[in-house]
């Protein structure tokens, strides 16, 4: 067994909000050059333009790239043969506050969906684990803005609606999702298990490095024709018109059940925020 | 084009949707719960915390100060959910909203009808706005903490006309232009 210390759990959480808040990744800055350099629309290219200065700031100033620094949702990897003393969704909640507290992040979780008192500290974060094989420990932190999760959505497809059906669905969603989760987005899609199931899959296909496909050359395809059909859907950057509405489509599946065909989208915006570590 | 708060008639009527607008002057910041206090009181018949007359309201919860620094990141937050609350502030004087996304039909008319604007402010650049933000006064609602109302003086805030009075709306107009 091999021991770590939750105070290890908590600075790692409290540096990974603020690194995650402040420095978009490698992988986003290069998708948005790339497309900025293909936009037709004017507007559009001016917008893309604003949104890589604004990433510039935030990184050399060290302050939020979008004001709305999110819900935190980590997900925990935790090897088998790992011993930790004392109650590790603590350790992650005390790192949450303490680096929403020192980094100046904007904290936006109400104590309850009914009263809607602010608890002050952006906690709770919503933690998802997994028990894998090992003995590490490896920490995903993903905030996750308010106006595009607003926009995400599961449905139960009939196994007889096919890929023509999840293509519908996927684009009278983002269709009618407009300019509110501010496009240019990345679109993570769950097809498969059940309802919780496909959510957690659309959440985690979000945090793929933005030029991978899936490995299943199928599901690969379905990535790319969706990527194609949302971009002429005309919606482009902040919604005012273009042919960049969407830098990326990541789908994850799972079996599902005869009778099944769950359909799971949860968008992303520009500021698709994600950083880990492993301990 | 140039635009100072607060918005007069003859200022409503030259905005076009398409329009890139630099503000300056004072906006208030209002989203959710401020707006659901807001109406209520003007239900009641009770004094506001902010005059509505010819004043801009911007859908914002900026992000903490760092220290030596006036506000944190400050972009703009999504405006539907404001719909139910605006006509009556439009109703009662409010001239300009600043935000991000599409308004319902409702508040679209009621832009017509009370003489209004409807801006965006680019969703996410949060940190390139706030450097147009030179004062920041915490004028209502403390207990709601990032949503709490707050006076800022605005410089050239980079901003486009969604819907002018005249009924255009940039959103559809854009997407229809480049639609395959």
């Amino acid at each position: 067994m091999r021991k770590i210390d939750p105070e290890v759990i908590t600075t790692s959480v409290a540096r990974l909000v603020k690194e995650a808040n402040y420095f978009l990744g490698e992988d986003m800055v290069r998708a948005l050059k790339r497309a900025s350099e293909e936009e037709e629309s004017p507007v559009g290219k001016e917008i893309f333009n604003q949104i890589i200065e604004n990433a510039k700031i935030a990184a050399e100033e060290e302050v939020p790239i979008c004001q709305d620094t999110g819900v935190v949702v980590v997900f925990l990897e935790v090897g088998n043969e790992v011993y930790i003393k004392g109650d590790i969704y603590q350790a992650v909640n005390a790192g949450v506050r303490r680096g929403y507290r020192e980094g100046y992040l904007r904290k936006s979780m109400v104590k309850s969906p009914i009263n809607r008192v602010n608890t002050g500290d952006n906690t709770p974060a919503v933690i998802h684990t997994k028990i894998v094989s090992g003995e590490k420990l490896k920490i995903i932190v993903a905030p996750k803005g308010g106006g595009s999760e607003n926009m995400s959505i599961v449905r139960m497809l009939k196994p007889s609606d096919g890929i023509e059906g999840i293509k519908e669905f996927v684009l009278k969603t983002i269709r009618e999702a407009g300019a509110n989760p501010c496009p240019p987005i990345i679109v993570g899609i769950g097809l498969g298990g059940t309802l919780e199931k496909a959510a957690l899959l659309a959440k985690e296909a979000l945090l793929r490095p933005l030029d991978d496909s899936n490995p299943d050359p199928e599901v690969a395809r379905l990535e790319d024709e969706l990527l194609e059909e949302i971009n002429k859907l005309g919606i482009g950057p902040q919604g005012l018109g273009g042919i960049k509405t969407a830098l990326a489509v990541k789908i994850e599946t799972f079996p599902c059940h005869i009778a099944s065909l769950p359909v799971a989208i949860n968008l992303n915006c520009h500021v698709a925020r994600h950083k880990e570590v492993i301990i | 084009m140039e635009l100072k708060t607060p918005l007069r008639d003859e200022d409503i009527l030259k905005l076009k949707a398409g329009d890139r607008v630099n503000l300056s002057g004072i906006v208030f910041t209002a989203r959710d719960a401020a707006h659901a206090r807001l109406v209520d009181l003007i239900e009641k018949d009770e004094k506001l915390p902010i005059p509505l007359q010819g004043q801009v309201i911007y859908y914002v919860g900026p992000a903490p100060a760092k220290p030596g620094e006036i506000i944190g990141s400050a972009g703009p937050t999504t405006s539907y959910r404001m719909d139910p609350f605006t006509p009556v502030l439009l109703k009662h004087g409010l001239k300009g909203m600043i935000g991000k996304g599409a308004r319902s039909k409702e508040v679209r008319e009621a832009i017509k009808r009370y003489g209004a604007v409807y801006f965006a402010a680019v969703g996410g650049a949060a940190a390139l706005i706030s450097r147009s933000i030179k004062r920041v006064e915490l004028v209502a609602y403390p207990d709601l903490g990032p949503e709490a109302i707050r006076k800022l003086e605005v410089e050239s805030f980079p901003l486009i006309v969604i819907n002018d009075v005249y009924g255009n709306d940039l959103y559809e107009e854009g997407v229809a232009r480049y639609r395959k």
